[in-house]
């Protein structure tokens, strides 16, 4: 995917870059406010990593509103220092989709960046998911595999829902807090791992193989086995 | 003594304009300037001074001119109720005695009158009286003057005319009364001995004045070393503090009078300062101390690997656990940016209405799993409803910090309560474990951040999970409170419903109101 990354301080800029590179994305760089928005107009990208305090006169929130204003709903990601509770709400009023603070994991970075660009290209709405020989109605809230019948919870529903949405993909447990529970802060507890202990109890172990995988220093992942 | 009957002779001059008292003391004036002027300029100068740069100086000199204006004022008053009054006595004896010789000549005629003034010259003890009739012609019928004083022309007006009296010059005060058949009568007092009275009453009045201003600048010079001696307690103190000395403290008169009262309170809030000030003195302390261990830790092992590490596993793993030790370092300058963000207040203007009981089954629902897996009891109760005026986010994560607790401490087997309630104006959301519980001598620190009692000593954490929950009740009014639940923690966290706030503050931002200001609204949590 096209990813444009506005960003002034070298190392992180240079961090990031490489490592989206890596994950096989086609990046674009611009190191200050004026670069960062002439690019983000005139050229189409499948989401933008957004500082907010840049030099050259525009900072990454005034980019966001004239994106905003020119219709342009490319999915934005700030990534800021700015890290108090009303510098998240701003910028998330001002049309930016997600938000990390600095200092980030690259991890967190890279599963929000691809969950935000994948989001942007499937508009149509979704009644149904599915995953290997997993399948959930949405509509019906019915979840099957290999054609049995496997009884949730709600919250577990959700939970598998949000891991379907995003199968391929890797899912942080803060997103699955934000997602799932809309919590915006991290428990000491290893709560989210206890929760897909239990939902792997239902959806995997009495199938013998897995779905939901585990991502080392990341979070989770539903892929099915290929091949 | 002078004989009664004496004739009183005219002055010849006549036209020497009267000397009336008050002019008698502006005449003085001059006098008392020429005397007094040096004085007078150099305390002008003094007080212009004093009153430009100094507010003890305003005080003093606001004192001297009240003082002086009040003692001029009573010196007017005992003038006008002295000198002022020996001149109404003089004019209302001369009316009465015209009065009763108009009824002689109504009487008896011309004769008749005569008759009388004569009698009343004879009857003058203290031969003051003056008086002169005449006929149309101007000639002398009876009285103790020699003839008509030019002067006098009108009819009821007061004279006043210089006379001789036997040879002793004399001032008198005079009217004229007009009798049918183109006969004039005067009448009227001598006055001179009233006028030597009324100048020596004056004469003192204005000597009294100069001492008394005299006096009122002097009390002012006084007021204003107190005024300053007082100030200077306080400033001296301020300077001190200002230069370092943070233990310096007002010095007490020991009176216990206003300044008392102003020493004390600036004492008070010199010690309320002086604890803030060792409080953020601690935090940063703390902060130094808890963040210089995990700060070492990476560091070590970052050099250890670089200098010891064998192949490229042993760089990446160390590399790892260091990254680990930053994450903590993080996490730590989050809480405490956090609280801080709290403590600020400014997420006041978050509040919207939150019903606390979906709120807390979600988080039972998450913190439940974990309790099972590590084979704790895990019980909810909660009331149908439990509306309150507070912030969501805070809320939930001050709740998720004291589950996060019970479920680290409590040992195997043990019970976690969740419970929550409302009272007459708050609601109350207890979480109770079967822990070691806080020693009652820790539970005071127990809310400080950083703060780690002794049974949570070995435990990972970073000490600032109880330090955001007070700090979450402090932003809504509220208070954590710790107690024994024997065993074990209970864990308090009472919030006021806000329902005041809310309907006196109905429109919050974006109408968020939701809950409380339905028709249903005057009972909400009072449900069991």
């Amino acid at each position: 995917m096209r990813i444009l990354v506005v960003e002034d301080d070298k190392d992180v800029a240079g961090f990031v870059v490489r490592g989206l590179k890596e994950a096989g994305h086609v990046v674009e760089h611009a190191d200050n406010g004026r670069d960062g928005l002439f690019l983000a107009a005139s050229e189409a990208f499948d989401a933008i990593v957004l500082d907010r305090m840049l030099p050259g006169g525009v900072d990454g929130l005034r980019i966001l509103e004239t994106l905003r204003g020119q219709q342009n709903t490319v999915p934005v990601l700030f990534l800021s220092a700015m890290a108090e509770v009303d510098d998240r709400v701003r910028g998330l009023k001002a049309g930016g989709d997600d938000y990390v603070t600095k200092p980030f994991a690259f991890s967190e970075l890279l599963a929000r960046v691809e969950a935000l660009a994948r989001r942007g290209k499937s508009d149509a709405p979704v009644t149904k998911l599915t995953a290997g020989d997993l399948e959930i109605d949405l509509l019906s809230r019915q979840v099957r595999r290999a054609g049995q019948k496997i009884d949730l919870q709600p919250r577990e529903f959700r939970l598998l829902e949000y891991l379907m949405r995003h199968s391929g993909q890797v899912v942080t447990r803060t997103m699955l807090l934000e997602g799932v529970w809309d919590y915006h802060f991290d428990p000491q507890t290893n709560v989210i791992d206890v929760h897909i202990s239990r939902l792997r109890q239902k959806i995997d172990k009495p199938f013998g193989s897995v779905l939901i995988h585990t991502v080392r220093n990341a979070g989770y992942m539903v892929r099915a086995e290929t091949g | 003594m002078i004989g009664r009957n004496d004739a009183v002779a005219v002055s010849r001059d006549d036209a020497r304009p009267v000397v009336h008292p008050v002019r008698s003391l502006l005449s003085r004036l001059p006098a008392f300037l020429r005397a007094f002027l040096p004085a007078f300029l150099r305390a002008a100068a003094w007080l212009r001074l004093s009153l430009q740069r100094s507010a003890a100086g305003r005080f003093a000199c606001i004192y001297g001119i009240l003082l002086a204006l009040s003692a001029a004022t009573l010196a007017m008053f005992l003038w006008w109720a002295t000198a002022g009054l020996l001149d109404r006595q003089t004019e209302a004896a001369v009316r009465a005695d015209a009065q009763g010789l108009s009824e002689r000549w109504l009487d008896g005629n011309l004769p008749a009158l005569m008759l009388t003034i004569d009698d009343r010259l004879a009857q003058n003890i203290d031969d003051d009286a003056i008086y002169l009739l005449v006929d149309p012609r101007m000639r002398r019928l009876a009285g103790n003057l020699s003839a008509w004083p030019a002067v006098v022309t009108a009819a009821n007006v007061w004279h006043q005319l210089p006379v001789e009296h036997v040879g002793v010059k004399s001032l008198a005060r005079v009217q004229r009364f007009d009798l049918p058949g183109g006969y004039h009568l005067l009448v009227g007092r001598d006055v001179r001995l009233r006028v030597q009275l009324r100048e020596l009453l004056t004469d003192a009045l204005v000597w009294a004045l100069v001492v008394v201003v005299g006096m009122a600048s002097i009390g002012a010079v006084i007021a204003r070393n107190l005024f300053r001696r007082t100030i200077a307690n306080i400033s001296d103190t301020a300077t001190a503090i200002a230069g370092g000395n943070f233990a310096r403290r007002v010095a007490l008169s020991g009176r216990g009078d206003e300044f008392d009262q102003l020493a004390d309170t600036i004492n008070d809030m010199l010690d309320r300062i002086g604890r803030l000030m060792d409080g953020v003195r601690q935090v940063s302390n703390a902060i130094a101390h808890d963040l210089r261990t995990p700060i070492a830790r990476a560091r070590t092992k970052l050099e250890d690997a670089a200098l010891h590490a064998h192949g490229e596993a042993d760089l990446r793993a160390a590399i790892e656990q260091a990254t680990g030790d930053l994450d903590g370092i993080v996490r730590v300058f989050q809480a405490l940016l956090r609280i801080a963000e709290i403590e600020a207040g400014s997420r006041r203007s978050a509040f919207a209405a939150v019903d606390l009981v979906p709120l807390l089954a979600d988080l039972a629902e998450l913190y439940g799993a974990v309790a099972e897996e590590r084979g704790f009891t895990f019980v909810l109760d909660v009331p149908p409803a439990l509306p309150l005026l507070g912030d969501r986010d805070m809320i939930q994560q001050a709740a998720a910090n004291l589950l996060d607790n019970a479920l680290k401490f409590s040992p195997p087997g043990g019970a976690v309560r969740l419970n929550a309630r409302a009272t007459r104006n708050s609601v109350e959301i207890m979480v109770t474990d079967q822990g070691p519980g806080i020693l009652a001598a820790e539970r005071a620190h127990a809310t400080e951040r950083f703060y780690r009692g002794e049974a949570a000593r070995s435990t990972p954490g970073s000490g600032l999970g109880l330090a955001l929950v007070q700090a979450v009740a402090q932003l809504h009014d509220g208070t954590l409170a710790l107690a024994d639940a024997a065993p074990g923690l209970q864990a308090i966290l009472i919030l006021p419903r806000g329902n005041n706030i809310l309907s006196n503050n109905g429109a919050y931002p974006g109408g968020m109101a939701l809950g409380l200001a339905s028709p249903g609204g005057g009972d909400v949590g009072r449900e069991p």
